[in-house]
């Protein structure tokens, strides 16, 4: 026993990472199944029902069609085209997936264990990969961001123009969706004050505040933009089937699309995670669990289900958003992102610092109380007042009214007048 | 037509209000059409377990058959309208003496091929005694080319399996018996 002590920490985590990777690749696997499902149901389908346990003849309402669809793209082709950047073509799908596998080391997916007893292992254990990494968020962040390179790499090695128009509106969309993200999540991180993602969620259990309602205007930037970060609709220009033929991956096949795929399903799950995580008070819930960092067995699971059921709901709101609203064009996307989340992050972020700045002076001088109603009410007028502002001083649409004129020179004149 | 033209009225697109530009009325439309979508009865038929419904029997086109008259003999009398009318050259017929004094000819063979077969309807409109028609059959599966070609036994027995179901068109629309 003395002798695995050392290793004990390296064990417990690789078991947390095979139970993550495990769990992620089954949840990305089945989020496919339920998102064809929503998609059926929203257009008055039934959705894939058939399949259920192969060699039988029982259907389990379709539960088996993920394996079915697994099964099928691995033994398809996976063919190479002759005109492509062989070494970035085969290294962009492995990028991608590499990197929204490793965002998951420093993401809680619950709270902690109680404590096991045994010696060399901390006490209580967190179900987090990476325990104690201060900068939890940088290195979502981080590689959030080198997930890009797998679509800019894939759409560039391809060597085809749909690929790489695709990897171009990608890259100028995650870059400008990167900054509403951080300036989003600053507000969280100055109220928290803290980087790690387990501090962010004990801050709201011990509050009992969300962020979404201490912050709204954060929570509504941050939605938005990881809404594009994850490349969904309305946002999903690197992809548009519809004029794009696939986007970046349009020239892959077989197993390196399902790698690209699964990245893809990964990205909105650690949307998911972070949303959860960050403003919806991740595994606390009012009355169900405590705040506590003392837990039994039962309040562990509790609260494990509770942050899995959040996130559940918010992959849900993520699918039926994707059937809600048609596509931004190009330059309403960047219209969107410049001059109005941006500038509505930013009114956030001062917002909050400078309730936090003052929350002090203000406690000390109204009591506890009105200090805290001051802090609530201060964000959602800011709130508010943001939108409206938002709404009335952007340009909310272009001109496509026709010129009413069939004199080509009459209409040329015009057009230079406007 | 020109956009100047006086009978094309332009009608302006009103200015977007307050609501619009905060972008509420559009989040509100779109999430409750899908949401209302998303439990609504599905249209889906199951299609093995759970047949389509055909519309009109009477002016659905599925399989062909040959009728038979009231003495169980093959309406057809071979002379050749329906194979003439064929766009699709799929129906074969080799005409013979008759065997009965009511007609001149009668198809020693009438096959159609049912791959070729495009389903338009227009044998039944040009045969001038209502022997052949189009069934509300929609399902209609081969192992092989060969056994999609329907020749005229067959032909007749899709006409004993629908006869109950289908009857006659031509007697409730006051064709020949």
């Amino acid at each position: 026993m003395n002798t695995l002590a050392p290793f004990l920490p390296t064990i417990a985590a690789l078991v947390k990472i095979g139970l993550l990777v495990g769990g992620l690749m089954t949840a990305a696997a089945y989020l496919v199944l339920v998102e064809r499902w929503m998609a059926a149901w929203v257009q008055d389908r039934k959705g894939p029902n058939r399949v259920g346990i192969p060699l039988t003849k029982i259907r389990l309402f379709g539960l088996g069609q993920p394996l079915a669809d697994g099964l099928k793209i691995i033994l398809k082709e996976d063919f190479t085209p002759r005109h492509v950047d062989k070494v970035l073509y085969t290294a962009a799908p492995l990028v991608i997936l590499a990197a929204s596998l490793a965002i998951f080391a420093a993401i809680p997916f619950g709270s902690v264990l109680p404590p096991l007893g045994i010696p060399g292992l901390p006490d209580p254990v967190p179900f987090l990969v990476a325990p104690g990494l201060d900068v939890g968020v940088l290195w979502v962040f981080a590689l959030s961001s080198i997930a890009v390179y797998g679509v800019l790499l894939g759409g560039w090695a391809s060597n085809n123009k749909y690929g790489f128009l695709g990897g171009l509106r990608s890259s100028a969309q995650l870059v400008a969706y990167e900054i509403p993200l951080g300036l989003g999540l600053l507000g969280v991180v100055l109220a928290a004050g803290s980087l790690k993602l387990d501090a962010i969620m004990n801050a709201q259990a011990e509050s009992g505040v969300w962020y979404a309602f201490a912050q709204p205007l954060g929570f509504i930037v941050f939605l938005v933009a990881s809404f594009a970060e994850a490349a969904r609709l309305p946002f999903d220009l690197p992809e548009a089937e519809q004029e794009l033929v696939g986007g970046y991956h349009t020239e892959y096949s077989g197993i390196k699309l399902l790698l690209f795929l699964v990245a893809e399903f990964l990205h909105m799950v650690t949307a998911a995670f972070l949303i959860v995580i960050m403003f919806l008070g991740g595994w606390h819930l009012w009355g169900v669990t405590g705040s506590s960092q003392e837990v039994t067995w039962l309040g562990a699971f509790i609260r494990f289900g509770v942050l899995s059921t959040k996130i559940f709901a918010v992959i849900l709101f993520f699918m039926l958003v994707r059937w809600s609203w048609p596509r931004f064009r190009f330059d309403q996307l960047m219209n969107l992102a410049w001059k109005v989340v941006l500038p509505l992050g930013i009114a956030n972020l001062v917002t909050v610092a400078t309730i936090e700045e003052f929350r002090p002076q203000l406690v000390e001088r109204l009591g506890a109380g009105p200090a805290g109603v001051i802090a609530l009410a201060a964000p959602w007028a800011v709130f508010f007042l943001g939108w409206i502002a938002a709404g009335m001083l952007t340009p909310s649409g272009t001109d496509n009214t026709p010129i009413r004129t069939h004199n080509m020179l009459d209409a040329e004149r015009e057009l230079v007048e406007v | 037509m020109k956009p100047t033209d006086p009978s094309v009225t332009w009608i302006e697109e009103k200015p977007l209000g307050l609501g619009e530009r905060l972008y509420l009325p559009l989040f509100v439309q779109g999430l409750t059409t899908t949401a209302r979508h998303l439990v609504s009865p599905k249209l889906t038929v199951s299609y093995p377990e759970q047949r389509p419904t055909v519309g009109n029997p009477l002016i659905y086109r599925g399989v062909h058959r040959l009728n038979r008259d009231t003495e169980g003999r093959v309406k057809c009398v071979a002379c050749f309208l329906c194979a003439t009318a064929c766009p699709a050259h799929c129906i074969d017929i080799v005409a013979t003496n008759s065997l009965w004094p009511d007609r001149e000819k009668y198809p020693e063979s009438f096959s159609i091929d049912e791959l070729r077969c495009i389903f338009c309807g227009m044998c039944e409109e040009a045969c001038p005694v209502d022997a052949i028609e189009l069934t509300s059959l929609l399902d209609l599966t081969g192992k092989s080319r060969e056994e999609m070609i329907f020749d005229k036994e067959k032909l007749l027995s899709v006409y004993d399996m629908t006869k109950d179901a289908e009857p006659m068109k031509s007697a409730s629309l006051g064709g020949t018996l």
